[in-house]
């Protein structure tokens, strides 16, 4: 018996890979396992090979494993492409059909199962995906019939025919792999799970339903990898709350499109990936000088320019915090997990209202498309603040003075109302403007209204700014990282812990403005620091050095091959620098 | 009930005098009172040129956005609060060519906003370069030996992309102009106002006179319905596009907000913005 373990189903992007890895985690999520799930996918509709690697576990993983326990491969290219990952005693189970060959001198066995044969004999070829789930499913020694309930909801609306067909695949598979392991059938059996209900989804289906919590009624976007997700998701649930979605022209329309819907009132949102917040730059700039909320999540993907559309990285920062020209006060958050993504997009909504700012939330591909096992989120957490907005009724204007829509306050933050209310009436322009929104060009009202704006964020009040894993005083090394490392950076750390090192882990979830206080004792009681992200000039160790100096004790352990970390990869790379 | 005079504000337009803006500055003010609205239940949003700072110069809600974006954030706030009444306004530079894209698509998507585009053909605020509607020819400091791009026939490519309200004047005449604003108001749809109004600084060709002598009001030609497209479109070929008066208005189509799913009848402003209960429970149900 085994508490977890790694497995991948590989084939032509089009052919079904997805169907067999969603029906497979499904169905494991409900029997109360820890999933986590990463694929591997190209910027094409069909052909190119795809793969789904999930990882299974008795308790909760953040991390996709280092190495792999039973490869699925409906073809030979799988095998050629993804051999490598399989552990010393770890299994091919392939079809049949392509006569499957694996490399030899390894401790590693090929099951050739015929999938297309026992589905075609069943009806369709278009089962064997089906005979592949059985046929794992007798590896891990579960019950098949967890899979009725999943089969139903996906295959229901085709028939009650169809739904047994289909449950007849999976039960084929799995007798046939019974027969074929003979003796071997204990070694991979999993322990059994805790049955609990868990919620099962990726980070962006957390992003969308945060938005829709966090009181999102209105979305712009332009679709694009890793971000389009968020937008099919609202696309389909927002109508019912009366909202809606408008899928735009181009991201600079969708960005300004959300700043005229949140001037107006509604909290709107829009989301993209690089290319597309490249386009979004001006905009930001006018909702930072129009003190108009609005929420913007970054995927990161590989840049720049098209650069690895459908790949792992974590470029974008420098330019998600110093982005768009002149200066301007703005939030930058990076949720480490699928829950923070969740409660970070409703706390999103409050800051941008109650600080009058633009506010990125900043993702990145593994987040964003990692399906993974998420403990139920909490209804009560759920908090909606609106800041300085002025709801009441107004005195009359007096001699058609404008409302002092950018007075300066002592905070910064200026009363907001909101176009349609009676005795409101105020200017809103991207020039330089005064108290009354009107445009003014004299010095002293140019630096009263940027120092007001700048002033805004100094006391910024943010939940958990830095997520600190802080067991040692005295630590030899803090890692430090950000978004979807965690879950590698985390395993990395017990194994360093095991070699007898100390170690602290700070991950940074409000990337701007840097929580510098929180930082620099974590930095202090360290005799080094090394900086885990993925891109190549180390852009977060760079912040780092920028606002919390001890530049002489930070390294970076960068990857930007377009993979995430493996714990293996942290773990080696920081002890070479130990 | 509000008058024109209750749209006016004590701002003084930096525009050169003799600009033609300034009709439709005051055809704004007087339309907005005609179909009876108050100050606070419009909105205009405007986009960067001469005729952008529009927005500052009606006292009503304004937004003065970023070059050529006009349309997108003026469309974002008719769908956050579709009691508004929302007008766009800016150059031809803005809206055809910075902005082309979104006049496009603004089309298209029909939601219930007047355009108005005050239409030079210079960039004037930069002091004097061609416009994508300056004629084969034109001189200006970007195009010395005379421009070699053709004009934009706008009207006719706003007529093809299926906008539901096209219509054209000259700020000369305050009196159509205010009409066709009121018209485009009322309009329930995407409504465009192609307004040429002169330069005097930086175009010394198409001049007040200009105008005068090459419009032709589509009132003066006999049988002339505005509910046909095509007799549009050829009208509008005939006469090189120098027409004015309503080209063309499509009362049956129905605009976005009547057609997309869901949609609430109340502006989304207003919306309760905390989930019940029991909705938050039925879609976390749906990953589990």
């Amino acid at each position: 018996m085994i508490s977890q373990l790694s497995w991948k189903v590989g084939g032509q992007q089009g052919e079904g890979i997805e169907s067999t890895g969603e029906i497979f985690s499904i169905a494991l999520n409900r029997l109360g396992y820890y999933l986590y799930g990463y694929r591997h996918f190209s910027s094409r509709i069909k052909g190119g090979h795809t793969n789904n690697k999930i990882r299974v576990s008795t308790t909760q993983v953040r991390s996709i494993a280092d190495d792999l326990d039973i490869l699925v491969a409906f073809d030979q290219e799988t095998i050629d492409f993804n051999f490598h990952e399989l552990r010393d005693g770890g299994i091919v189970i392939a079809d049949a059909k392509f006569n499957p060959t694996i490399p030899e001198g390894t401790n590693v066995t090929l099951y050739a199962v015929p999938f297309t044969d026992i589905a075609t004999n069943l009806g369709t070829a278009l089962m064997k995906n089906m005979v592949a789930v059985g046929a794992s499913s007798a590896v891990l020694g579960l019950d098949i019939n967890v899979y009725q309930e999943v089969v139903q909801e996906i295959f229901g609306r085709k028939g009650q025919q169809v739904v047994e067909k289909n449950m007849e695949a999976i039960r084929a598979g799995a007798e046939f792999m019974k027969e074929q392991l003979g003796d071997n059938i204990q070694t991979m059996k999993l322990e059994k799970a805790d049955g609990k209900k868990r919620m099962f989804m990726i980070g962006n289906d957390a992003i969308a339903l945060g938005a829709i919590a966090g009181g999102a009624r209105f979305m712009a976007a332009y679709p694009i990898t890793p971000a389009s997700e968020i937008m099919e998701y609202l696309i389909k649930k927002l109508p019912a709350l009366g909202g809606a979605v408008i899928q735009t022209e181009d991201e600079i329309a969708a960005c300004t499109m959300a700043i005229g819907a949140n001037y107006a009132g509604v909290r709107a949102l829009t989301a993209s990936a690089g290319p597309g917040l490249s386009l979004m730059m001006e905009a930001i700039g006018l909702a930072g000088i129009t003190e108009t909320p609005i929420v913007i999540v970054d995927t990161q993907r590989g840049g720049p320019s098209t650069g690895l559309p459908t790949k792992q990285e974590q470029s974008d920062l420098m330019a998600m915090i110093y982005g768009t020209h002149g200066e301007i006060p703005k939030i930058v958050m990076a949720p480490s997990t699928v829950q923070e993504a969740f409660y970070d997009m409703v706390e999103a909504f409050n800051l941008a209202e109650e600080y009058q700012c633009p506010v990125i939330v900043l993702s990145d591909l593994q987040l964003s498309l990692g399906k993974q096992t998420v403990e139920p989120l909490e209804y009560d957490k759920i908090e909606i603040r609106r800041g300085k907005l002025v709801t009441g009724e107004l005195p009359p204007l007096e001699n058609k003075e404008n409302f002092k829509r950018y007075e300066v306050t002592e905070d910064g933050i200026s009363p907001r109302v909101l176009p349609g209310t009676p005795n409101g009436i105020h200017h809103v322009t991207g020039v330089e403007h005064a108290e009354t929104g009107r445009p003014s060009e004299v010095a002293s009202n140019r630096k009263a209204q940027m120092d007001k704006r700048l002033r805004k964020l100094k006391n910024i009040q943010f939940n958990t700014p830095v997520h600190k894993n802080v067991k040692h005083e005295e630590a030899d090394v803090l890692i430090v990282g950000f978004i979807s490392t965690r879950g590698a950076i985390e395993e990395a750390m017990e194994r360093l812990e095991l070699d007898g090192l100390k170690v602290n882990h700070a991950h940074v979830r409000l990337i701007h403005p840097f929580p510098t206080d929180e930082m620099l004792p974590l930095v202090q009681s360290a005799k080094k620091v090394i900086v885990v992200e993925q891109n190549a000039t180390g852009q977060l160790a760079n912040i780092i050095k920028m606002n919390v100096g001890h530049a002489d004790k930070i390294s970076s352990v960068l990857k930007y091959d377009g993979n995430p970390f493996l714990p293996h990869e942290v773990y080696t790379k920081c002890k070479e620098l130990l | 009930m509000a008058t024109f005079k209750d749209f006016r504000n004590d701002v003084k337009p930096n525009w050169c005098p003799g600009c033609g803006d300034f009709s439709v500055q005051a055809a704004i003010q007087r339309a907005a009172a005609n179909v009876g609205l108050e100050p606070h239940q419009l909105a205009i949003i405007s986009g960067i040129g001469c005729s952008g700072r529009i927005s500052g110069y009606v006292h009503s809600y304004g937004f003065h956005g970023i070059h050529g974006r006009a349309l997108p954030i003026a469309q974002g706030v008719k769908m956050a609060n579709r009691d508004l009444t929302v007008i766009a306004a800016g150059g031809d530079g803005d809206g055809f060519a910075i902005g082309m894209g979104h006049t496009i698509h603004a089309i298209r998507r029909n939601i219930d906003i007047t355009y108005i585009v005050m239409d030079n053909q210079i960039y004037g605020l930069t002091k004097g370069q061609t416009s994508p509607r300056s004629d084969v020819g034109f001189k200006t400091k970007s195009t010395p030996q005379g421009s070699v791009e053709p004009a934009l026939s706008i009207m006719e490519m706003v007529l093809s992309a299926g906008a539901t309200f096209v219509a054209q004047s000259f700020s000369s005449d305050l009196k159509e102009l205010t009409y066709l604003i009121e018209e485009g108001i009322k309009h329930k749809g995407f409504s465009l106002i192609n307004v040429f109004s002169p330069c005097v600084t930086y175009n010394k060709v198409n001049t007040y006179d200009w105008f005068k002598e090459n419009l032709t009001s589509l009132s003066t030609i006999e049988g002339y319905d505005p509910s046909d497209r095509m007799m549009a479109m050829q009208t509008l070929m005939k006469h090189k596009g120098l027409v004015t008066g309503l080209i063309y208005q499509n009362k049956e189509q129905k605009s976005y907000q009547d057609l997309i799913h869901g949609y609430s009848e109340t502006p989304l402003a207003h919306a309760e913005l905390q989930l019940s209960k029991e909705k938050f429970d039925e879609l976390i149900a749906e990953f589990m």
